[in-house]
């Protein structure tokens, strides 16, 4: 296990100062190649022809018009590729094109591989199918009161994909004990990633059949295994780079059909083929923010203590299911991590609908219930009197705890989060104390450093780095993570600079390249730094000892006397007594041979051990607090974000300009989903996508943002490298409900939905006036069968983790 | 449809402020003649409506959607991409300074951030925050909520004005 410190304690020369990405230059010059870039010879492009109505069979295919058009030169339909794949082995659901049947509008089926584009759009157009339309279903309540026609054929029934209970300690106790109980329902409208690059991606069968696929997609690693299945290819004949991704979000997490679909066309005509997605299709694509609804019952007492909560989630899975079923436990797994919840349960269902499949947004799944949790924290101080900022304070989970649903917390700085931006903000000069129209709001969040497991069951190593120093004194950074532009490749070279005391700008980085790098199971749940970042602490420290040992021997030094620093090896009692980094590595290699070390890392193991624990455990949780001010105006129910507060508990900054990055930007997309983005569909039976386009799906400009004030909150986390914990997804969760909460403030109204468009607020600001209820928002939920709760007794309780068994469950019911 | 891919038309114009002659379909937009027929894939595309200022160029020194522009229409004009920025190796100091503070971190939609930065400064060397987001509000960033692109594009204007700026600490280090 790497010490987690670097350089024996020593003053730090990378870790913590403001470098720049040692792939910025590129970016700025236009260098960088992003997949759409690429261009061999003789290459192909393809298209793929989407299914133009939302549920239908699929009576029959025919491409024998397109095929004859000049300038085609393959075509494919689903008979081509059979197998069946998906991102959790729990949901093998897609086809890279239909098979016999579409479930949304965009879902593929067939594909032609033409000598240039516009060939391959007019051939789509000579494809012939012939489809048999059945019911779409459009909602929740639709799917859930629709047992026939189903979506898939599997799921746990009807048009219900997950359906899940959990219950953590004696709910009917915690209830009793409380002196207020608040039932509340909250929507939270889907959401798109948007990322500006569209998804593309070239493949490439050379004479020797090897397959090489470049997309831009933030987890070769699961594209490699489900090309190695739809495919049939031994997966040591499949290379899949990840090209740098133009913006990610969770939209290229999942493997998806046109990679499938030109992986193939490649293997038939022996010539390359490339796929670049319009924008129309990037949004079809989606596997964006889940809608939910939410129905929350919590129990406190006078002093805002709670007592228990009840948590259900509704969720609008669209047409296949993607991380869905991760999805569905994440709207109920991380409630319990920033305030003492002693008593839990959590129930959530995931429906089919025909729409675009939803999957994991920036936050996967947490969004949403953190909305409707802080939304209802402000209601609850509110009805008890006492101020939201100090009733949160009162209660934080301790540090160093496992919550009621198991799991480990470790550092925990949402404290000093909150006292920063109180402070920073007036908080106690504004709330409640503007004119109005003028409001403050706040609000809190956690998230992940990184899935506690993998995707796939298996005991390897989540991240895996190897490094090459050679005699010139160069060094290689390998490493299967993908620098989706938060800064991975960087954070690499950043803490091998630090423990060899070399330049970051002297180590050649290279990822995300299944043939050339180790695994690294990619860029979600925000566990690239923390992960690879340990195993590059590990692979390093290897070196560095190595290094040290030879040096030693040769200077007849201590061997605890040597520093590394400035591209030298040293005694730091006799500074001048020392050699170059580059003559360090010439001895090393003398003494040892060639000089390669690994390092690797696997997160440690759950306290949780019942059936839904593997969702929620992370080595290190995150916090953040956010105050938002807004101005809304009372005769438009426009709400302008002036000015937010953030303070970001990251353990540790690896580099505090690009932590400072990713909270501006989570600030900026918790903006728009707060106040404009959202996936809707038009048409009452035809489930059309309302704005696959970036002019009318909303999304805030440089007129929209507001200004951003920033704290970064740093208390080093013992499972983080140098303490750093995550920052990509975390500061996003509070922006929402900080949104709303402020709205109340200013013109006291409800708004329990996002997006807060003017439409919501306004209808909620007339009701008021009408002496109606001041609220826009959901009033019921649909009935649910719900399934017999997995019971587990909390760690207060004495539990052991472990659910408790059947008989007990029945003798307790 | 076919026929028009039939007769390719022959263009020459100044490129990154090399002369050129280029032989393209004529139904092809300036992004496409760029991307395909010049191997300049710096510049970007987004959508391809005109919606997201990604692919933006400048055009006799204007900022353009490349997207929207026949490849026709620059026919003895001067265009400049993100490769025409730096000279001789030598960045642009928007190119420096979006570089040094995170300005860029996918890095897909920069290039055409730059140009309209570029443009920008031309005309006015020392814009108020407002006007630069004024100057920007047809580009859209989904990585950086654009605080970091502000600050990049201020620091360079001080700088190419000849002063010996440097970034302020709460842009990299955040709020004390």
């Amino acid at each position: 296990m790497a010490t987690n410190n670097g350089n024996n304690g020593k003053p730090r020369k990378v870790i913590g100062k403001p470098f720049r990405k040692v792939d910025a230059r590129a970016k700025c010059t236009g260098q960088t190649r992003f997949a759409d870039d690429i261009t061999l010879p003789r290459m192909l492009h393809a298209k793929l022809l989407r299914s133009p109505v939302p549920h239908a069979a699929v009576k029959s295919v025919d491409v024998s018009r397109a095929l004859r058009l000049p300038g085609v030169v393959a075509a494919i339909t689903g008979k081509d590729l059979p197998i069946p794949y998906g991102i959790l082995p729990v949901s093998q659901d897609e086809h890279a094109l239909c098979i016999d049947k579409v479930r949304f509008i965009g879902d593929p089926v067939a594909a032609i591989a033409a000598i240039d584009e516009d060939t391959a759009f007019e051939a789509m157009d000579l494809i012939e199918v012939e489809y048999e339309k059945l019911k779409p279903i459009a909602t929740i309540e639709e799917a859930l009161e629709t047992r026939e026609p189903r979506i898939h054929d599997y799921g746990d029934y009807g048009n219900v994909h997950k359906n899940v209970s959990l219950e953590f300690g004696d709910m009917d106790e915690g209830f009793a004990e409380a002196d207020l109980v608040r039932e509340d329902i909250f929507f939270y409208q889907g959401n798109t990633h948007l990322p500006l690059e569209q998804h593309a991606a070239v493949a490439h069968f050379d004479a020797d059949g090897k397959l090489t696929l470049w997309s831009a997609t933030q987890t070769p690693h699961y594209v490699h295994r489900a090309l190695a299945k739809t495919l049939q290819l031994p997966a040591s004949h499949i290379r899949v780079i990840a090209t740098p991704n133009g913006g990610g979000f969770g939209g290229k997490s999942d493997p998806f059909n046109h990679e499938v679909a030109i992986s193939k066309l490649a293997m038939m005509t022996g010539r390359p083929v490339k796929v670049a997605l319009t924008r129309e299709e990037v949004f079809y694509c989606h596997r964006g923010r889940h809608p939910v609804l939410m129905w929350v019952k919590t129990g406190v007492k006078r002093d805002g203590a709670i007592t228990a909560m009840h948590f259900r989630s509704f969720l609008d899975g669209g047409a296949y299911g993607s991380y869905g079923v991760a999805s569905t436990f994440y709207t109920g797994a991380l409630q319990t991590v920033t305030y003492e919840i002693p008593r839990y349960k959590f129930e959530g269902v995931r429906c089919f609908t025909n729409k675009p499949p939803c999957g994991p947004k920036r936050g996967h799944g947490t969004p949403q219930p953190r909305f409707a949790l802080e939304v209802q924290v402000d209601k609850i101080s509110e009805e008890l009197g006492l101020d939201p900022a100090e009733m949160r304070m009162a209660h934080l989970a301790p540090p160093n705890s496992v919550t009621a649903n198991y799991l480990r917390i470790g550092s925990m700085g949402l404290g000093r989060c909150i006292e920063k931006v109180v402070e920073g903000a007036g908080w106690k000069d504004k709330h409640r104390k503007l004119p109005y129209g003028k409001g403050v709001g706040i609000a809190c969040g956690s998230y992940l450093s990184g899935a506690g497991l993998p995707i796939y069951w298996n005991s390897m190593p989540h991240s895996g780095v190897q490094l090459r120093l050679d005699r010139q004194g160069g060094v290689c950074v390998m490493c299967g993570s993908t620098d989706i532009g938060q800064g991975s490749d960087s954070v690499l070279a950043y803490v091998v600079a630090e423990v060899l005391g070399i330049d970051p700008f002297d180590i050649r980085v290279v990822t995300s390249d299944t043939d050339l790098t180790p695994v690294d199971l990619g860029s979600y749940s925000s566990r690239v730094t923390l992960m690879t970042g340990n195993a590059a602490l590990q692979a390093a420290e290897r070196a560095r000892e190595l290094l040290t040992m030879a040096v030693a021997e040769k200077l007849g030094a201590p061997i605890e006397n040597l520093s590394f620093a400035e591209r030298r090896v040293f005694d730091v009692e006799n500074p001048e007594t020392g050699v170059s980094f580059a003559e360090a590595v010439q001895m090393a290699e003398a003494r040892f041979g060639t000089i390669g070390t690994v390092g690797s890392y696997t997160p440690p193991a759950s306290p949780g051990k019942f059936k839904g624990a593997g969702v929620g455990p992370s080595p290190a949780y995150s916090y953040s607090a956010a105050i938002a001010e807004v101005d809304v105006d009372p005769e438009t129910g426009i709400v302008v974000v002036e000015r937010v507060w953030i303070a970001h508990d990251i353990g540790q900054s690896i580099n505090p300009m690009l932590v400072m990055g990713q909270v501006e930007g989570s600030v900026y997309m918790g903006l728009g989903e707060a106040l404009m983005e959202e996936m809707v569909y038009r048409g009452n039976r035809n489930i059309v996508h309302k704005f696959p386009s970036m002019l009318e799906y909303k999304s805030p400009t440089t007129l929209e943002m507001c200004d951003v004030k920033t704290y970064l909150i740093e208390d080093p986390d013992p499972n983080g490298p140098f303490g750093a914990k995550e920052v990509g997804q975390g500061p996003l969760l509070p922006i929402p409900p900080a949104v709303v909460n402020a709205i109340y403030d200013a013109v006291g109204v409800r708004v329990d939905e996002v997006p807060a468009t003017p439409e919501k607020v306004l209808a909620a600001i007339r009701a008021k006036a009408q002496g109606k209820e001041a609220r826009f928002g959901p009033k019921s939920v649909p009935e649910v069968l719900w399934p017999a709760p997995l019971k587990v007794q909390t760690p207060a309780e004495g539990g052991d983790g472990k659910a408790l068994p059947r008989e007990a469950v029945h003798a307790r019911d | 449809m076919a026929a028009r891919k039939k007769q390719k038309v022959h263009i020459q114009f100044v490129a990154n402020g090399e002369e050129v002659e280029v032989a393209f379909a004529p139904h092809k937009t300036l992004l496409e003649v760029l991307r395909e027929d010049m191997a300049l894939t710096g510049t970007k595309h987004g959508c391809e409506l005109g919606e997201c200022g990604v692919c933006t160029v400048l055009l006799d020194g204007q900022a353009v959607l490349s997207c929207l522009t026949l490849g026709l229409d620059v026919e003895g004009r001067e265009v400049t991409t993100v490769e025409g920025m730096s000279v001789n190796g030598e960045l642009h100091p928007l190119q420096e300074t979006f570089a040094d503070l995170g300005a860029a971190q996918c890095g897909y939609c920069t290039p055409g951030f730059l140009l309209v930065a570029q443009e920008l400064l031309e005309k006015n060397p020392d814009p108020g925050r407002e006007e630069i987001k004024e100057a920007l509000a047809g580009n859209l960033c989904r990585c950086t909520g654009y605080i970091k692109i502000y600050e990049a594009v201020e620091l360079a204007a001080a700088r190419m004005r000849g002063e010996e700026a440097e970034p302020a600490r709460e842009t990299v280090y955040g709020y004390e």
